[in-house]
């Protein structure tokens, strides 16, 4: 009985029904409402509207941030350009304003026309971009003749300029014009045609702070297509400005010094990790990128030998030679195969097996302990080391210092250099390991390779008592008001693997290479500069590597690179720097001044501070 | 199974209705495509055209079958769509940052509108079965809350925020038609009014801006807000008679975004003005209540609740569709039945129309 009394029969829904038609009359009543508050109250103002179609979108950009190096100085600003366009639908009659525009413009006639054409239609209403940047000039007789120019509009774009030319190109970075493949893709939704976008560099890394964020305005414009009425403004918000960590005017002396050479320049500061400066020689000149290069400067750019796109300081691999004998050094004292006091005589070569491996001093060094084999670079002493230590513990060592792997540095490609040991050469030749290579390994003299960057942290964690800083190029962001967007901590990547008592022999042997009567770099001590370093001398030819077949080469390739990795002041280090001069013969002769320079150059900088710090 | 008889009781002023709504329809979108400049949208209404050809024979095939099938095969038909969404989510096609669509050999099928109609049988069938003069219990809502929220999520991951609120909003007032407990009524209303802050205060920044973005376009005035003021412009200048057919300046120069699908209604009362206007939508208001007056007529539970569901459906993609081109609601793609290009769209509207006939065949005919 209960079941039944719940159960529906249709009559119940009827009468529900009846709501139903109800509230769906309610809402076509309120359709109809609006439709005739539209098309009969309001009609004829929006006809009016509509007649002139006067209602338009415009685009304002952001101005890309600024880039400043660490004291403020600015590197790279925004220049207004101007640009040539043309609203079709407001330049009628076309062919006439056409003809009035080539008076005053040096343009072709049919580059214009066909432009005009490949528009109409979709962009009747849209500015169709006629020629970029005119000059100021042409801009004058423009805006002197407007009345004659119906629909022909000069936008002001601002366009990135690189104050210094070459300085610090392949930090920077530079920009260009986005193409049609990126604007299709999702990544770029916020980009349109026209647009420019960081390539290289820091203008890439960070292009998320400096490119800022669109806005935009409708406005109402007249038959002529000027701009009559404002009607609601969205501002463009500016681009972030960044302050890196270089420092100009070292960056523009370490480019000064390697004028004419072809290597590379990288300071950092030990203790935070910041880079001071960053060369890589030869240079390019970045504005090139943002005006457009002919197919001349292309080519020239991409055909030179020296490679002046590539930044050699994070894609140059080099042979570390001498330099790595610090690795050798840390790695014997570590596990105990020297101490302090070891010693080894080198008579100008040591024999293995049935080879004869040479010290670079054919008359040989005597009898040397590990501060002066690290000072005078004796290779018999690191040939004897590397032979107890064997190539994997060898390996070891040096990829916890860093070596083999990127940095991280916050830029373009990085190479990852190479930690050569038995099972790498296994997989890459299918040979065995020879017990002669572990020797060249320990001298850096084999299949090692290593960049710029990795030396100067390697030299850096040295020098700060073994902490590994990571390299960083960007200090702050702040917004173009000024106010502090994010600050960039120093962050470490972990300790050396040297105990406190191996770092103070290693500085002790790089504090004689400069400081000492025997030194390898005695010859660029600068009196009253208190470095430490440590040369190398890498063999371009070696014939163990190359076999003697392949010196068909011009001499100048033979000659071996130069290194020199040096901080200073020795014991309170405020500077490390890497130098790398390919075929640069010497590290002593070649690469040594040009670090030492930098840090007089450097340290100057700072006792000037200091004491105008101390007169206040 | 098909009875002679059906023919004599054949809905013939439904099938009017639909093919006048149809042919309006066919007509505008002909002039909204070939009005501007020649592109690849011009065949359009060809293709269109094809469309209709389809649901026609969807529709008349429809017929043979008692619509009490649907009654037995609901789960299935709801399984079905519901694994057609989740391979929208895995395979689908990107267009404009969203996955809507599943691409076949040569056409792509949106199943998001499939799963209306799913939705609908299936609510049908449940509150057929359990539907008393006192309403439904919270207990006995579970179910249905829980089938709604399954496509609910599905299309809100596409995204497609529009079609997944009109999915909850059919369900919803199917619901309030079958009636629910006063209890129960006051509670669910309570616990909406609690939820929905609490949501807010969990959101992100960006969901949140999204999401007012999407309630107010005004804010956002250089793309929806854009793109409102050109169709309120093209629709207000029609003024009472129209510019006429093919005249619709706002259309041929392409001021009016999606003017083919979406828009398509400003189109129309660009071109046909007031009195155009009035007339679609009487056409509409009598197939809405014409659908309503077969549930009237129908003797079962599920035909009636059916019925209501299907115009619950119409009259509410009318509503928003329109209501957004004359800015009175948030822009949100939801098309205009049978004007609207878009195959799934229409094949739906007309199977869902073959429903109605259906139903209203077999009105007399008892089992």
């Amino acid at each position: 009985m209960k079941k039944y009394l719940e159960t529906i029969d249709c009559d119940w829904f009827k009468r529900r029904l009846i709501g139903v038609v109800f509230c769906v009359v309610a809402l076509f009543i309120i359709l109809i409402l609006r439709l005739f508050h539209l098309q009969i109250v309001e009609g004829e103002e929006l006809k009016r509207l509509s007649i002139n179609n006067c209602i338009r979108l415009q685009d304002i950009d952001p101005s890309r941030g600024l880039i400043f190096d660490r004291n403020g100085n600015l590197l790279v600003n925004n220049r207004p350009s101007f640009n040539l366009n043309i609203i079709i639908n407001d330049a009628k009659p076309i062919e006439n304003t056409v003809k009035n525009l080539l008076q005053y413009m040096n343009i072709s006639e049919k580059e214009v026309i066909a432009k005009i054409n490949r528009s109409k239609g979709m962009f009747m209403y849209k500015p169709v971009l006629l020629k970029k940047d005119i000059g100021r000039t042409a801009l004058a007789s423009i805006e002197a003749h407007r009345f004659d120019l119906p629909g022909i509009d000069v936008n002001i774009k601002p366009r990135r300029h690189y104050i210094y030319k070459y300085c610090a190109s392949h930090l920077i970075g530079y920009l260009s014009e986005i193409n049609s493949c990126e604007l299709k893709s999702d990544k770029y939704s916020v980009y349109k045609a026209g647009d420019f976008i960081g390539r290289f560099g820091v203008e890439k890394k960070f292009e998320q702070y400096l490119r800022g964020k669109i806005g935009g305005r409708q406005v109402e414009v007249n038959a002529k297509g000027r701009v009559v009425r404002v009607i609601k403004t969205v501002n463009a918000r500016p681009g972030y400005n960044l302050y890196l960590t270089i420092d100009l005017k070292l960056q523009k002396k370490a480019e000064e010094l390697l004028k004419g050479l072809a290597g590379a320049v990288v300071a950092m500061e030990p203790l935070t990790g910041e880079i001071l400066g960053l060369a890589s020689s030869p240079s390019f000149d970045q504005n090139n990128f943002v005006v457009g290069m002919t197919h001349k400067q292309w080519n020239l750019l991409i055909s030179n030998t020296y490679r002046p796109l590539e930044n050699k300081v994070l894609q140059g691999e080099y042979p570390p030679a001498s330099t790595y004998k610090m690795i050798t050094a840390i790695a014997a004292l570590e596990e105990g195969i020297i101490d302090r006091d070891s010693t080894f005589s080198c008579n100008g070569s040591y024999k293995y097996g049935n080879r004869i491996f040479r010290c670079w001093k054919k008359s040989g060094h005597g009898n040397v302990d590990i501060i002066q084999a690290l000072s005078e670079s004796c290779d018999v002493f690191f040939y004897q080391i590397g032979h107890k230590l064997g190539a994997d513990r060898l390996a070891w060592y040096a990829r916890k210092c860093g070596l083999g792997k990127i940095t991280g540095i916050k830029s373009d490609q990085e190479a990852s250099g190479l930690v050569p040991d038995t099972e790498w050469k296994k997989r890459r030749t299918g040979n065995a390991w020879q017990g002669g290579e572990t020797l060249s390994v320990a001298i850096g003299q084999s299949y090692n390779l290593v960049t710029p960057i990795q030396m100067v942290v390697l030299t850096s964690a040295i020098a700060n008592g073994g902490v590994r800083n990571k390299p960083k190029i960007l200090r702050e962001v702040r917004t173009a008001e000024g106010s502090i967007v994010c600050k960039r901590e120093t962050e470490s990547y972990g300790k050396l693997p040297a105990s406190e008592d191996t770092l103070k022999i290693i500085k002790k042997g790089m504090w004689e290479t400069v400081n000492g009567s025997k030194g390898t770099a005695k010859n660029a001590f600068i009196k009253g500069i208190d470095a430490s370093g440590k040369t190398g001398t890498a063999q371009v030819v070696n014939s163990s590597i190359y076999g003697d077949d392949d010196k068909v080469e011009k001499l100048a390739h033979h000659k071996p690179h130069a290194w020199f990795l040096a901080y200073a002041p020795s014991n309170d280090p405020k500077i490390a720097v890497a130098v790398i001069v390919e075929h640069g013969e010497h590290g002593s002769s070649t690469a040594a001044p040009i670090a030492m320079e930098i840090i007089r150059l450097y340290l100057s900088d700072f006792t000037q501070i200091e004491s105008e710090l101390v007169a206040e | 199974m098909f009875d002679r008889r059906f023919s004599q009781y054949f809905d013939w002023g439904i099938l009017i209705f639909t093919i006048g709504l149809g042919a309006i329809g066919l007509l505008t979108l002909y002039s909204a495509v070939t009005s501007g400049a020649p592109c690849y949208q011009s065949i359009l209404y060809v293709k269109q055209l094809i469309w209709y050809c389809i649901g026609t024979l969807f529709v008349a095939l429809s017929l043979i079958f008692d619509y009490k099938l649907l009654d037995r095969w609901a789960y299935a038909i709801y399984t079905i769509c519901i694994v057609l969404l989740i391979c929208v989510l895995v395979g689908g096609k990107y267009v404009g940052g969203a996955k809507r669509w599943l691409s076949f050999a040569f056409i792509s099928i949106q199943p998001s509108e499939m799963v209306k109609v799913a939705i609908i049988i299936v609510l049908a069938k449940y509150y057929s079965r359990h539907a008393n003069t006192k309403g439904f219990s919270l207990r006995y809502l579970v179910k249905p809350m829980l089938l709604t929220l399954i496509p609910f999520i599905l299309i809100v991951m596409q995204p497609d925020l529009g079609t997944a609120l009109l999915i909850v909003l059919i369900a919803g007032l199917m619901t309030v038609f079958v009636k629910i407990e006063k209890k129960t009524f006051r509670y669910l209303v309570l616990v909406c009014a609690l939820v929905i802050p609490l949501v807010w205060i969990f959101l992100k920044d960006y969901q949140k801006q999204r999401i007012l973005s999407f309630l107010d376009p005004g804010s956002d005035s250089l793309g929806a807000g854009y793109h409102l003021i050109q169709s309120k412009i093209a629709i207000g200048s029609g003024a009472v008679f129209g510019k006429g057919f093919k005249k619709g300046t706002q259309n041929a120069l392409s001021f009016l975004p999606e003017q083919h699908t979406d828009f398509i209604f400003s189109v129309m009362a660009e071109e046909w003005g007031f009195v155009g206007s009035i007339v679609l939508l009487f056409l509409f208001l009598i197939l809405i209540i014409w659908g309503l007056n077969i549930a009237y007529a129908c003797r079962d539970n599920f035909g009636t609740i059916l019925c209501v569901g299907i115009s619950v459906m119409l009259t509410l993609q009318v509503f928003i569709n329109i209501g957004m081109v004359m800015g009175l609601m948030p822009v949100v793609g939801i098309p205009l039945p049978l004007i609207s290009y878009g195959g799934s769209s229409i094949v739906t509207v007309m199977l869902c129309i073959g429903i109605l006939m259906n139903v209203s065949m077999r009105r007399f005919v008892f089992e």
